[in-house]
């Protein structure tokens, strides 16, 4: 009475499955959110900042003023906005910081690389790493209340040194709180971030290039010159550029140790200096609503600002290899 | 006679040249006691360069005399780089010392039972405490939790399961996206949702912001450790006729589990100390508010902050005491962190 029941062959097919269908479009979904989060970024400030950005046209980069007046029921008299004075200022700290830092980073790094025990090696990195995910209110604070006395110290010493050199000009003689110490602050904190692209560019070096020159009969100086500087130039550049642009994007650090002036400065020892993402927390709290405006405008050109540098760096860094960070 | 190769290190430094290390090392420390004490520089710093330069001056000369050029540009840079890490560990010594040193003096058992509703900045340290810091922090800690683990390991599986069209475009905008400034995740916020939809302060506004910023972190911790799963594994989940998603779900996500988990801990420990966005979003108040969805909130870098900017003696203990409690916090994460990454996955 019993029947073999012969089951009929499966059809065979490529074709996915309706549930794995599914999964790669709730997958692909997630994966493009990056795609739709900086675009959406890059419209609502562009779409809040317009109204600022065509009123004010070219001059919004150019022109050093931000003033604004108004009338007893809060309407708008007379508005100027202009970035250039912070954005020279942006600039210029991360460029003190990163002048700090590279040299730093990579000796660090070579250290590191070839001349630390093995030992020491595992405990530096992990600090290192560790420094690197420290909150920047930490770097603030501290800059101001520890570092920032020994800092004007040093200024002092460049001037009257080095003073000759018109970036070094101090006119008028006034060191607290300039672009110089912001950029100290944020070397130490962008200092982690390179030394760590670097580490691991230099790691990559060809080993048999370095026993090769070794075998020749190179010292280890000697080996690092012919060999693993020419292989991680370009890297370091990138991991450079990584920096560079995390300092122009910090906000708090910034904030607590720079004397924010409404003015281009170029001596980098003076006190008064500029930076966009300040101003945009020392005005927001004041704001009027058309102010505001023009913070998301002022926004929206730190955020392209960022973005380039962080995207040439990404290329640059992974031309020579996986970039690690 | 035969003679039998005993086993040498001639590469071991002798007695004699560890007395000349040592001494080198001596004639350096008294060299800068000298330099700085003739000139007008001051200070540990000034003492710990000098110390290097002259190390390095030192033994280079004395590679010259011995071995000529080539050993004295080598011992040089010995000194030299020893330098750089000696100058990229300072700072982080002088902040772990600085916390310490000033922030236990505001530690005291009120900390974790009282907020500060009902003390102002002037009033001595046992009144108020850290209560809706950290209820704060845990809530928006949370709430971004909730939103960016989901995007970020989607994002990561994308990269390495599904391999699409996208994998290059996407890869290049996580890494944009890192690179995005904490204020304008939060202007970004604030102009696109606050201001149009809730139009008030709430530890939501401040999670969304965080969420932005905690989602490369996860994504691209998540990718490398999904790249460490061997495609066997995969294989034979396949082979066993498992579908792309059971074998994704039941097998390559549990064979990652703790490096998952070690991303979500480095993403927290990114957006734990997050300032800026939450000067915008959330409001900084100083009572414990238990609705995420609406109200302004407290957070341990907005009390920092806050009391930071009071500027009296008081309020700038506390400011120490927020950031003591805020580095412990981040320790723990990244200690955690560390431990689960070593523990399955090792590189």
């Amino acid at each position: 009475m019993t029947a073999t029941l012969i089951p009929s062959p499966r059809k065979i097919s490529t074709e996915p499955r309706r549930s794995d269908k599914v999964f790669r479009g709730v997958v692909t979904s997630g994966g493009l959110s990056s795609l739709v989060v900086l675009g959406l970024i890059a419209a609502f400030l562009a779409y809040r900042g317009f109204e600022v950005l065509r009123a004010e046209g070219l001059s919004f980069i150019t022109s050093a003023e931000w003033s604004i007046t108004l009338d007893e029921s809060a309407n708008v008299v007379e508005s100027n906005f202009g970035l250039s004075a912070m954005l020279v200022g942006t600039i210029l700290c991360a460029l003190v910081a990163v002048v700090i830092a590279v040299p730093i980073s990579v000796l660090s790094a070579l250290y590191l690389n070839f001349y630390a025990p093995a030992w020491l090696k595992k405990i530096l990195v992990a600090v290192i790493d560790m420094m690197a995910a420290f909150p920047s209110i930490l770097f603030g604070i501290w800059g101001f209340l520890v570092l920032m006395p020994s800092v004007e110290y040093w200024a002092k010493l460049i001037n009257r040194y080095l003073g000759w050199i018109p970036i070094f000009e101090v006119e008028p003689y006034f060191f607290s709180r300039s672009p110089f110490v912001a950029g100290v602050v944020l070397a130490i904190m962008i200092i982690p971030i390179i030394t760590s692209v670097s580490r691991e560019i230099f790691a990559q070096a060809p080993l048999d290039r370095i026993q090769a020159a070794f075998a020749l009969g190179a010292t280890r100086w000697a080996m690092i010159k012919a060999v693993v500087i020419p292989h991680g130039r370009s890297g370091v550049v990138g991991g450079a550029m990584l920096g560079l642009g995390r300092a122009m994007g910090e906000t708090v650090a910034v904030y607590t140790v720079l004397n924010i002036v409404y003015q281009i400065n170029w001596q980098i020892l003076l006190g008064a200096g500029g930076n966009v993402a300040s101003l945009i927390i020392l005005k927001f709290g004041e704001a009027s609503e058309f102010e505001i405006k023009a913070l998301m405008a002022a926004g929206l050109i730190l955020f392209l600002l960022t973005l380039a540098v962080n995207a040439l760096a990404n290329v640059i860094v992974k031309t020579t290899g996986k970039s690690g960070r | 006679m035969s003679t039998t190769a005993i086993p040498t290190k001639p590469w071991a430094k002798s007695p004699r040249d560890r007395i000349i290390g040592f001494s080198f090392f001596f004639a350096a420390i008294a060299f800068s006691y000298f330099f700085v004490a003739a000139t007008e520089m001051k200070g540990k710093l000034a003492y710990a360069f000098i110390f290097f330069l002259a190390y390095a001056l030192i033994s280079s000369t004395f590679s010259f005399i011995n071995r000529g050029r080539q050993a004295a540009k080598d011992a040089f840079v010995s000194a030299l780089v020893a330098l750089g890490a000696v100058v990229t560990v300072a700072p982080i010594v002088s902040i772990l010392a600085t916390v310490l040193q000033k922030g236990i003096p505001g530690l005291h058992f009120g900390i974790l039972s009282n907020d500060m509703s009902m003390a102002t900045p002037t009033d001595p340290i046992p009144t108020g405490g850290l209560l809706h810091a950290i209820t704060g922090t845990l809530t928006l800690v949370t709430l971004s939790l909730i939103l960016s683990v989901p995007i970020g390991i989607l994002t990561a599986l994308y990269l390495t399961e599904i391999k699409g069209k996208f994998v290059g475009p996407i890869r290049f905008l996580v890494q944009a996206m890192s690179g995005v400034p904490s204020i304008v995740a939060g202007l970004f916020i604030l102009s696109a949702v606050l201001y149009p939809i809730t139009k008030n302060y709430s530890a939501l506004m401040g999670a969304l912001a965080l969420t932005i910023l905690m989602i490369p972190t996860i994504a691209r911790t998540s990718e490398e450790v999904l790249l460490l799963i061997p495609n066997e594994l995969r294989e034979a989940g396949t082979a066993l006729g498992g579908t792309q998603w059971r074998t994704v779900a039941m097998i390559v996500v549990p064979a990652a589990r703790s490096g998952l988990m070690t991303a979500i801990i480095l993403g927290i420990a990114r957006i734990a100390g997050e300032t800026a966005p939450l000067l915008l979003l959330t409001g900084g108040g100083d009572k414990v508010n238990s609705n995420p969805f609406s109200g302004s909130v407290g957070s341990l870098p907005y009390y920092i902050w806050k009391s930071f900017l009071a500027g009296s003696p008081e309020s700038i203990t506390r400011a120490w005491t927020g950031l003591l409690v805020l580095m412990i916090v981040v320790l723990i994460l990244f200690i955690s962190a560390r431990a689960l990454s070593n523990r399955k996955i090792s590189k």
